[in-house]
């Protein structure tokens, strides 16, 4: 007689059974009330011996951020230092980043799939767009902010318009730059989750492939959370790098 | 050429998928068009209203309160910053994992990511205001909740509302994933390659960001709509 | 300053965590298991020859993103490499339609696939006109994939279709045996299963269609949760697979006989391309043949219950499942 057992597990399901007809040779041990088995909060035996397998995403997931920051960081700033000589361009170039902004990533990954297909670019151009917005608005406001009596300095030495931007401008506006570069890092590598969608990995993938498991679902969570923080640590050790006259402002 | 070519035909089948009706790739159903279309997109409205709705009433009070009072910055500012780095997905699935399906947990998940926006912006707004108008409102006696109500809440509107509308298309973009969950939202379709085609993919992107951005304007308008006055010919008569 | 110093902190934490669980998982990687004497004679014989000619030809091996697909890809891909071949994986291509493009684009060599989805999904057959007989199904998908360029490989011994299940104590307190018996019930009962399931006619189509049921509601989950979803009750039925490892283990779960013959089922076909095929040489077809050889049914429901019950690597698994039929050491 089988004897059930605590909240309705048949006691033949706890212990070995295999298929019938089954080979002997390939029956193995199947434990539906374990930690594993039965989906508990956090199995970390498990975690420990299968943490490899979130190896190769993190790193697949670090390099999907960083490309996608630095492209939309280098163009985002282009954009700023051009507008900020040329006032006419802000409003075109405002609207344009916050509509790609509105576009919820998953759409905008299967918008661009006719076009770039499944992998890597389909994830990283509309990451790179989410980061336009916030880096640009911010470096408009981070230039507008910079004194007058710095830039009449400069020109005061001789300087060209250029060197006047590179020299005085942008490193003065740089506290603002850089928190816009902050926001746009920690909320990709949040977004870049989805980027399995699209066929670019990163710990989205893992977090799919078993998406009930609760121990997995943790693990893909603390370790996007853990490289957020740690990007964005990067970040301001960065900018105490390139101005070293301010202290680092509060988020 | 040819690339341009594929894409047009692409977006041309994905808009006829928007507006007419036709066989499923695996034959037997009748897919697309308007009508067929539409309940997905009121499921994820919907969702995303509750959500949104449940988020306003925990993060918009405490902002308030926080704001007002001037306490807890670092953990109204943080809690935004944190909450930026927080994969959505992660959250949903974990909320399944734990409580089951359903319209309910999924917008209880999608509500948790709307909270750090609207608390960090309401208590950020709150903090902006012009303090002599509070000064003045203290001066006539008026209770703290007036205050927060008649003074600080209009003035800090804009701001605030800046905040509920990043919320508003956090959720709506991340409960398209409620398909994974149990419920029918857009999602649907972009997963369902093999019964919709590419055609109905690309649609169901489309429909997506359509209305994220009928949201984000409309939220614009409400946005507009509160901002006082007084506060927008300040701003016109401010230097751009 | 405070908020960069407890920030730091917090970094040093999870890095300190990290370096510890990452020093607990070492030497844990054991993927060979204590199996009792094989009483299988002559598995010397089975062993895969490498060919050192095949070393020049790259095979790209894909799968499609379910549990039994991540198994079968990798037992091809790794007895292909063990053939002497080198050999890549792209076990993540959504559905059947991508993975056919993906050959198409050359981006894969081939990947196991049903041959019933083939004919579905490919050729718009329709379910009730797909062959019940596997090897008349499997002529027919050839034949068609041929037209497309396109090799397919003799079909596995096991067959795999969608199913309706249910919790067995369901099934007993509703009297549910054959999906027929769900006549005058199913207006109360909650059906879940994949979203592209709604407008299938091998799945709530034909249901509803064929068998003429109307379901309180259809619940769309990702499959990964199909039988989270009877577990905690937010369905009464849900469409399964025939391999499934929950169905084998225990008597928790059972599935509703298709009395009406509605859903095909497909044995695993390996298709590929013909050019990288014909590349490959004899030792491509010969190998795939090989290893598949011992996928009975309860041998891939045994596999796949240690990814899904004991969530164990697909890789490891496949490799299990050389070691253990003699295909590989």
């Amino acid at each position: 007689m089988i004897a059930p057992v605590a909240n309705g597990v048949l006691a033949t399901d706890a212990a070995n059974r295999c298929a019938p007809g089954l080979p002997e040779s390939f029956c193995h041990q199947h434990e539906v009330t374990g930690c594993v088995g039965g989906n508990g909060l956090f199995c970390f035996d498990w975690a420990a011996d299968n943490f490899d397998r979130y190896v190769g995403p993190f790193f697949r997931h670090l390099e999907i951020v960083a490309i996608s920051v630095v492209a939309g960081f280098a163009i985002a700033l282009a954009l700023a230092v051009l507008s900020h000589r040329h006032r006419a361009l802000v409003p075109p170039v405002l609207g344009a980043t916050g509509v790609l902004y509105t576009i919820p990533s998953v759409a905008f990954f299967f918008l661009l799939l006719p076009i770039t297909g499944f992998g890597l670019a389909t994830a990283v151009i509309p990451l790179s767009a989410y980061t336009l917005q916030i880096i640009y608005r911010n470096t408009l406001v981070g230039l507008a902010n910079v004194p007058p009596d710095a830039k009449d300095a400069g020109l005061g030495m001789g300087m060209s318009e250029n060197q006047l931007m590179w020299r005085v401008e942008l490193p003065l506006a740089a506290p603002e730059v850089i928190a816009g570069l902050r926001i746009a890092t920690v909320s990709t590598v949040a977004i870049a989750t989805l980027a399995f969608l699209a066929g670019a990995g990163g710990l989205g993938q893992p977090l799919y492939e078993q998406l009930g498991f609760k121990t997995n679902i943790i693990i893909v969570g603390v370790l996007t959370i853990a490289m957020a923080l740690f990007l964005d640590l990067i970040v301001v050790l960065a900018q105490r790098f390139i101005t070293p006259w301010r202290r680092a402002r509060p988020g | 050429m040819i690339l341009l070519a594929n894409v047009f035909d692409s977006f041309v089948g994905a808009f006829d998928f928007i507006l007419h009706s036709r066989e499923a790739v695996t034959g037997g159903a009748q897919v697309g068009g308007p009508a067929y279309i539409w309940p997905f997109a009121r499921t994820q409205l919907e969702v995303s209203a509750v959500a949104l709705g449940g988020a306003l009433a925990v993060a918009l009070p405490i902002g308030l309160v926080l704001g007002h009072l001037g306490k807890g910055e670092y953990f109204a500012v943080g809690f935004g910053n944190a909450g930026r780095a927080v994969p959505e997905i992660a959250v949903v699935f974990l909320f399944a994992a734990l409580a089951g399906i359903g319209l309910v947990n999924v917008a209880i998940a999608l509500g948790i990511l709307g909270l750090p926006p609207i608390l960090t912006n309401t208590f950020v707004a709150m903090r902006q205001v012009d303090r002599t108008a509070v000064d003045a409102a203290e001066g006539v006696g008026m209770r703290p909740w007036e205050v927060i109500l008649r003074v600080e809440l209009p003035l800090a509107a804009p701001t605030i509302m800046a905040g509920i509308r990043t919320a508003a298309i956090n959720i709506f973009a991340t409960a398209t994933i409620a398909s994974f969950v149990g419920l029918s939202t857009l999602g649907d379709l972009i997963t369902g390659r093999n019964v919709y085609g590419d055609d109905g993919v690309v649609a169901g992107a489309i429909v997506i960001a359509l209305l994220a951005a009928a949201i984000e304007v409309a939220l614009a308008g409400v946005q507009w709509l509160v901002t006082p006055r007084g506060v927008k010919l300040q701003r016109a008569t401010r230097s751009a | 300053m405070r908020g960069l110093r407890v920030r730091a902190a917090f970094m040093l934490l999870v890095a300190a965590v990290l370096a510890v669980t990452i020093a607990a998982c070492g030497g844990g990687d054991d993927t060979t298991t204590d199996t009792s004497a094989s009483g299988d004679t002559d598995t010397s014989d089975n062993l895969i020859a490498s060919n050192s000619d095949n070393a020049k030809t790259t095979i790209t091996v894909g799968s499609k993103n379910f549990t039994e697909e991540y198994i079968l890809g990798e037992i091809y891909a790794q007895g292909l490499e063990a053939a002497g071949y080198k050999v890549d994986t792209k076990l993540n291509l959504g559905s059947e339609t991508i993975a056919k493009k993906a050959i198409e684009d050359g981006q894969i060599s081939g990947y196991p696939e049903y041959t019933s989805t083939a004919l579905g999904s490919f050729f718009t057959v329709p379910a009730d006109q797909i062959p019940a007989n596997a090897e008349e199904a499997y002529s027919q998908a050839k034949s068609k994939l041929a037209g497309e360029g396109l090799v397919a490989y003799p079909p596995t011994p096991f067959a795999d279709s969608n199913a309706v299940g249910t919790l067995t104590s369901t099934a007993d307190e509703l009297g549910l045996t054959d999906i027929s018996d769900l006549e005058g019930q199913s207006e109360d009962l909650v059906l879940a299963g994949s979203p592209e399931c709604r407008e299938r006619i091998d799945c709530l189509v034909g249901l509803e269609k064929n068998y003429g049921l109307q379901f309180k509601k259809f619940t769309p989950v990702d499959i990964g949760l199909r039988y989270t979803v009877l577990d905690k009750g937010d369905a009464d039925l849900s469409i399964v697979f025939t391999s499934d490892a929950q169905l084998a283990n225990s008597d928790k779960y059972t599935i509703l006989t298709d009395d009406k013959e509605l859903i095909p089922s497909g044995n695993v076909i390996f298709i590929a391309s013909k050019k990288v095929a014909d590349e490959a040489g004899p030792d491509f077809g010969d190998t795939i043949e090989k290893v598949q050889g011992n996928l009975t049914l309860p041998v891939i429901q045994e596999l796949n219950a240690r990814v899904d019950i004991d969530k164990e690597k697909p890789a490891d698994v496949a490799q299990q499942y050389l070691q253990e039929s003699g295909y590989i050491k």
